[in-house]
């Protein structure tokens, strides 16, 4: 039994690293833009799919799959921020959401087109593999998902801290006129800010594709999740985006494993509508929307 | 003398919504020079700085810095030719550190080159960034964060310095200190243009002053031919 309850919490905490990962993308965009990326359950089932494919025609292991997903992800919000999104930055709240919805719908129908409705079970053998440690036996991919995801979480925080670039990104999401009198070229910070934001949905997508069978349909549940994350967390905030994917992927598991699996997207969602009761602004919420 | 300027406008106008915040301003700062231009609230002296800086749009008129037409360019390249600001608000950086502050003044291709001399010679200004330069600048007082606004500006390293009511929201002893270290900077060869409320105090550190009413230049002559004028006095020196 306590065995079982390890695992459980165990493979939680894994998954919950991914889901940080995605919900960084989320609030980093928030943060700096503020703007709020419904599109971003597709943007992580983008990656999926680039998993999906690049180790079904090249074999490759999943973290060289992640960095294709990063690059490829980085240049796709990169070009959507520079060619869309900009013109829609400083716009009222409800054209934005509008103009997400909108693109969301297009990429979700994209993909429909591109690959079908069905299901795609994955290709990698990774997925059938197990490491045990002591009393815990793990996935091998699942562990092999948080490392990488954990990895790059590190890397992207020591970046926007201790690079210049990410001062200037700080600083951005600081106080966007103050950026303006300094001469800070805002329009590429954005579109750099939302390249970053659409790679970590994207790595998140390939790392966790041994994991799903790829599908347009998820999209929308990645949205919903990335979301909650963030507002368990505190919008805007990096540790909080952490935590919150901590909090859901532990929740999760859980609940899959205390009621029934069917269960285990339901708890995240009752669990939101009690913090934010309890701690409206999340964890570590300190940004206003 | 109008060839020698180093910034000059000319029929600068700038509407929000349509109505109207400047209406032709048009003044020359030259080289060295230290000018004020000085209104009461709502007179239009910020957004004669946002528009020479580029953050508001002007809807007409000509901007020209070292004889190049700078009108309608983005803010960042604006900076890159050397027109720095102490904006109204000091619009610093609040969850930055102090250093991380003055860095990013300084991340401007002009200013690049000495970087490390440039915070030295700005620690050197403002000892108090110095004690505090790993402090978030958020928790400065209002004063140090008037220091830091200004500190951030010398680090692009810039031809003209605009103040934005520097003054605004100090105590007395603080005001004078403002003033004697817009009045340092200029001596050590700053070109400043310095837009305030506080007339007689600002017209007291100019070479040359306007007066702003409404979005247009009232009047303009030297600091002297200005604390003379019966009009001035009346309006602004309360005499
Ligand atoms: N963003 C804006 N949108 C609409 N109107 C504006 C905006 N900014 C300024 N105005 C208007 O333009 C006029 C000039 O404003 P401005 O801020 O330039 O004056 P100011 O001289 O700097 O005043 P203060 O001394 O209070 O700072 C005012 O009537 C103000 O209401
Ligand atoms: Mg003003």
């Amino acid at each position: 039994m306590l065995s079982l309850w390890l695992n459980v919490l165990a493979s939680g905490i894994l998954l919950g690293l991914v889901y940080g990962l995605v919900a960084l993308g989320l609030t980093i965009i928030f943060g700096v833009m503020r703007v709020v990326n419904f599109a971003h359950g597709e943007m992580v089932v983008f990656g999926v799919y680039i998993g999906y494919w690049t180790v079904r025609l090249w074999n490759v292991p999943i973290i060289v799959a992640a960095v294709i997903a990063a690059v490829v992800m980085f240049a796709f919000g990169y070009l959507l921020e520079a060619l869309i999104v900009k013109r829609f930055v400083n716009r009222p709240h409800h054209y934005q959401f509008i103009v997400f919805i909108g693109l969301s719908l297009l990429f979700s129908g994209t993909l429909l087109v591109a690959f079908g409705p069905d299901p795609r079970p994955t290709a990698s053998q990774l997925s059938f593999q197990t490491v045990s440690l002591g009393l815990l036996t793990l996935d091998l991919a699942r562990v092999q998902a948080a490392a990488t995801a954990g990895l790059l979480i590190a890397l992207l925080g020591a970046y926007l801290k201790f690079s210049p670039f990410g001062r200037s990104l700080r600083a951005a999401a600081d106080n966007r006129l103050g950026g303006l009198i300094i001469g800070l070229n805002i329009p590429r910070v954005y579109a750099v800010t939302f390249g970053i934001g659409a790679a970590c949905a994207g790595v998140a997508g390939a790392l966790i594709s041994p994991l799903f069978d790829a599908q347009p349909y998820l999209a929308v549940d990645f949205t919903l999740l990335a979301f909650v994350t963030v507002i368990v967390g505190g919008l805007g905030s990096f540790g909080g985006a952490l935590l919150g994917g901590l909090v859901i992927g532990v929740a999760e598991a859980i609940a899959a494993l205390m009621f029934t699996p069917s269960m285990k997207t339901a708890l995240p969602y009752a669990l939101l509508i009690i913090i934010l009761v309890y701690r409206p602004r999340g964890f570590f919420g300190a940004k206003e929307i | 003398m109008l060839s020698g300027a180093l910034l000059t406008i000319d029929g600068l106008c700038v509407a929000y919504d349509g109505s109207c915040a400047l209406n032709g301003v048009s003044l020359q700062i030259h080289k060295g020079e230290l000018i004020c231009v000085v209104g009461a609230n709502g007179a239009g002296k910020t957004s004669l700085i946002r528009s020479i800086s580029g953050i508001v749009r002007s809807s007409s008129g000509i901007i020209k810095m070292n004889g190049v037409d700078i009108t309608g360019m983005p803010p960042w390249e604006i900076c890159e030719r050397g027109i720095a600001q102490v904006a109204e608000g000091r619009q610093i950086f609040g969850s930055l550190s102090v250093e991380e502050n003055l860095l990013l003044g300084g991340a401007l291709k002009r200013a690049k080159a000495g970087q490390s001399e440039t915070l030295e010679f700005v620690y050197q200004l403002f000892e108090k960034l110095c004690e505090r330069r790993g402090q978030l600048a958020g928790t400065l007082s209002g004063g140090e964060q008037q220091m830091l606004a200004i500190g951030r500006a010398i680090m692009s390293k810039p031809e003209v310095v605009m103040f934005d009511e520097p003054s605004i929201g100090l105590s007395p002893a603080l005001t004078d200190v403002m003033f004697r270290v817009v009045k340092s900077l200029h001596e050590q060869g700053a070109t400043v243009l310095l837009v305030e409320q506080n007339v007689a105090k600002s017209l007291a550190l100019a070479n040359r002053g306007y007066v702003l009413e409404n979005g247009s230049i009232v009047l303009h002559g030297s600091s002297d031919e200005l604390l003379k004028n019966s009009e001035v006095q009346r309006a602004y020196l309360g005499l």
